[in-house]
C-alpha cells in the first residue's frame, strides 16, 4: 500500500528550535531515509521550497492568471513529503512516528493513503 | 538473424537452474544473483545466437561462472586456493547435473520464508521462482527499481540470517509453510487486479504469472486440495476479467456482468478443478471460495444463481476460517434467499467488529440492501460514506454513481 506522509511545518516553531535541536532534526530525517531505503519502502522524498516562493495559477476567461502563493492562508504549510510503499496503514503510522517532526509540538505529520486505479476482487 | 526465444522458456528454467545451484552450494543469496545475471545474458544473446541445444545447461554454466567470479572477488585476498577448488566443483555441477530435477517447491518455500513480510515474499518469489527481473517486478508494483532492489536484497539477507536449509520442511511445519506459499500466490494474483491499469503495456500481467506459478505447484502436489482449490479460484476469477470493467475502466459488479464475455475455457478448467478439490477429505478456504466461484460460473444469469449453495458454502467457510469479510459475503447470499432485511440483520452482527469499523465493503453492502428495502435516503448516505472510505478510484466512481442513482429529490 502506498502512503504519502505530509510534513506540515510551522516556521515559528522551527525558528524557536536551538541549533542543536535543528541539527538533531536534520540527522533524524537522514537516518529515517537510510532505514527506508534499506528496507525497500521508500519511493521518493522531497523537501519543498518556502511557500513565499509559491505561484498560484488559475485560468480565467481562457487566460492564465498567476498570483503569489501560498494558496492556503495558514500558519502551517506543506514543507515536504515522503511517498512510501509499505505493508498496511499500521506500518505507515509506525514509520510516521519515527519522523523527528512527530516529537515536536506544532509540527504536523499526516499519513494519507494513495488511491489505486483498478478495483479489488469482486465477491 | 534473430531467432525467436520461446515465451516463458527462460522463466520456466529459472527455478530449475537456481535450485540446482543452491542444492550444490548453499549460498542462496549469491546463487540467486548469479542466475539472474545468466538469465539476463540469455535474454540478450539467444535472440541473435539462437536457443542453445541444452538451454538449461547453458544457463547453469553461465550462472556457475558468475558465482565463481563472485566467490573469487570475495576470497581474492584471503583464500585464493579454495576459490580454485570451488571453481572445479561449480563447473562439475554445471556439466553433470541431471536435468529434470525440480526444486521449484523448495525454492518457493524458501522465498516465502516466515521471517519475511508478505511484500518481500511476493517480490522474491517473482524473481527467484518466476524469473522476472527486478525492473519488471518494480514496474508491476508501480515502485522505482531501487525500491524493489532494496526490498529483494533485504529479503535475501533475512533468509540467510534465518539460517534456512535448502530442503522441504516436514510434518506440521510443511503444512504451515505451504499455506504461506499459497497466500503469497494469492496476493500476487490480487495485485494483478488492484494495481493501476494506466500503463499496462510494459507491465507484467501478475494475475497470469500467479496462475503460472500455481500451476507449477499443482503439478508438484496434485493431491493437495487447497493447491487445487487456489488454482481453480484463480482460473474462475480470471475468467471474468473481460466483463468486470467497462471500456472506460468503470467497475461492473458481478450481477451486471455480461456473462457471454466470461472465458468459457477457463471456467471449464476451473470448475473441473474446483469439483475435484471439493472431493478431498479436509476442506480449506481456497477450495470453498473456488466452489463459490464455480457456483456463480454455473449460472447463465445472476437471477439463476444457486444462492442456497453459495450461502451453504459461505457458512462452512465461516466455520473453518471465521472472518468478518466472509460473514459479509454470506449476508449478500442470505439477502438473495430470505430478503434484504435478513441480510441487514446479519450485517448488524458485524458492527462491533473493529476490523470492519468504517470499512467500505460493510458500508456499500448495507447501502445496497437498504436500497432494496426501499430506503433510498439511508442508502444514499451509506453509498457516499463508502465512496469516501475506499482507496480504489474505480470503486469510488462506482459507489458515487450508485449514490447519484438513489439521491433523494
Amino acid at each position: 500500500m502506498k502512503f504519502l506522509i505530509a510534513l506540515h511545518i510551522n516556521p515559528a516553531v522551527l525558528d524557536a528550535l536551538t541549533d542543536a535541536e535543528k541539527e538533531a532534526l536534520g540527522a533524524g530525517h537522514g537516518q529515517f531515509i537510510e532505514a527506508l531505503q534499506a528496507s525497500g519502502e521508500l519511493i521518493v522524498t522531497q523537501a519543498l521550497a518556502d511557500p513565499s516562493q509559491a505561484a498560484v495559477v488559475s485560468v480565467r476567461d481562457g487566460q492564465p492568471v498567476v498570483s503569489d502563493g501560498p494558496f492556503l492562508e495558514a500558519k502551517e504549510y506543506l514543507g515536504g513529503f515522503y511517498l512510501i510503499d509499505c505493508e498496511n496503514k499500521e506500518r505507515a503510522i509506525e514509520l510516521a512516528a519515527r519522523i523527528p517532526d512527530a516529537a515536536i509540538p506544532g509540527l504536523g505529520v499526516e499519513v494519507r493513503q494513495v488511491m489505486f486505479a483498478a478495483g479489488p476482487l469482486e465477491a | 538473424m534473430t531467432a525467436a526465444v520461446p515465451e516463458d522458456l527462460l522463466r520456466e528454467l529459472t527455478p530449475q537452474v537456481l535450485g540446482a545451484l543452491v542444492r550444490r552450494h548453499g549460498r542462496f543469496e549469491g546463487c540467486e544473483d548469479a542466475v539472474q545475471e545468466a538469465v539476463l545474458a540469455a535474454a540478450v544473446q539467444w535472440p541473435d545466437s539462437g536457443v542453445p541445444d541444452n538451454p538449461r545447461g547453458w544457463l547453469l554454466t553461465v550462472a556457475s561462472r558468475r558465482l565463481i567470479d563472485e566467490i573469487r572477488s570475495d576470497h581474492a585476498r584471503r583464500e585464493r586456493e579454495s576459490a580454485t577448488a570451488f571453481e572445479d566443483a561449480a563447473l562439475e555441477v554445471a556439466a553433470g547435473e541431471a536435468p529434470g530435477t525440480d526444486d521449484t517447491l523448495v525454492l518457493l518455500f524458501l522465498c516465502c520464508h516466515p521471517a519475511l513480510t508478505p511484500a518481500s515474499q511476493t517480490a522474491l518469489t517473482l524473481r527467484a521462482v518466476g524469473g522476472l527481473t527486478t525492473a519488471e517486478i518494480a514496474r508491476a508494483f508501480l515502485v522505482p527499481e531501487p525500491t524493489m532492489a532494496a526490498r529483494i536484497s533485504r529479503a535475501k539477507q533475512r533468509i540467510r540470517g534465518a539460517g534456512s536449509s535448502f530442503s522441504l520442511p516436514v510434518g506440521a511445519e510443511r503444512e504451515d509453510r505451504l499455506r504461506v506459499v499459497l497466500h503469497v500466490l494469492y496476493l500476487i494474483f490480487n495485485e494483478g487486479y488492484t494495481a493501476s491499469s494506466g500503463s499496462e503495456l510494459d507491465r507484467v500481467d501478475l494475475a497470469r504469472e500467479a496462475i503460472r506459478l500455481a500451476r507449477m505447484v499443482h503439478a508438484q502436489l496434485p493431491a493437495d486440495g487447497e493447491v487445487t482449490g487456489l488454482l481453480a479460484l484463480m482460473l474462475l476469477t480470471h475468467a471474468r476479467r473481460a466483463a468486470r470493467a467497462t471500456a472506460g475502466g468503470d467497475l461492473v459488479p458481478l450481477d451486471e456482468q455480461d456473462r457471454a464475455r466470461w472465458d468459457r475455457r477457463l471456467i471449464d478448467e476451473g470448475t473441473g478443478l474446483a469439483k475435484a478439490s471439493l472431493a478431498s477429505p479436509a476442506l480449506g478456504p481456497y477450495q470453498l471460495q473456488a466452489g463459490i466461484a464455480a457456483t456463480h460460473a454455473d449460472a447463465a444469469s445472476a437471477e439463476e444463481t444457486d444462492w442456497r449453495q453459495v450461502h451453504a458454502l459461505y457458512l462452512i467457510l465461516e466455520r473453518i476460517a471465521p472472518n468478518p469479510m466472509v460473514s459479509l459475503n454470506r449476508a449478500i447470499a442470505l439477502a438473495e434467499i430470505e430478503g434484504p432485511r435478513a441480510g441487514l440483520a446479519l450485517l448488524s452482527t458485524l458492527d462491533g467488529d473493529e476490523r470492519m469499523a468504517g470499512h467500505h465493503r460493510l458500508l456499500s453492502v448495507r447501502a445496497h440492501l437498504l436500497e432494496k428495502t426501499g430506503d433510498p435516503a439511508g442508502a444514499y448516505e451509506l453509498y457516499r460514506s463508502a465512496a469516501k472510505a475506499t482507496a480504489s478510484l474505480a470503486e469510488q466512481r462506482y459507489l458515487g454513481s450508485r449514490a447519484s442513482r438513489v439521491r433523494p429529490g
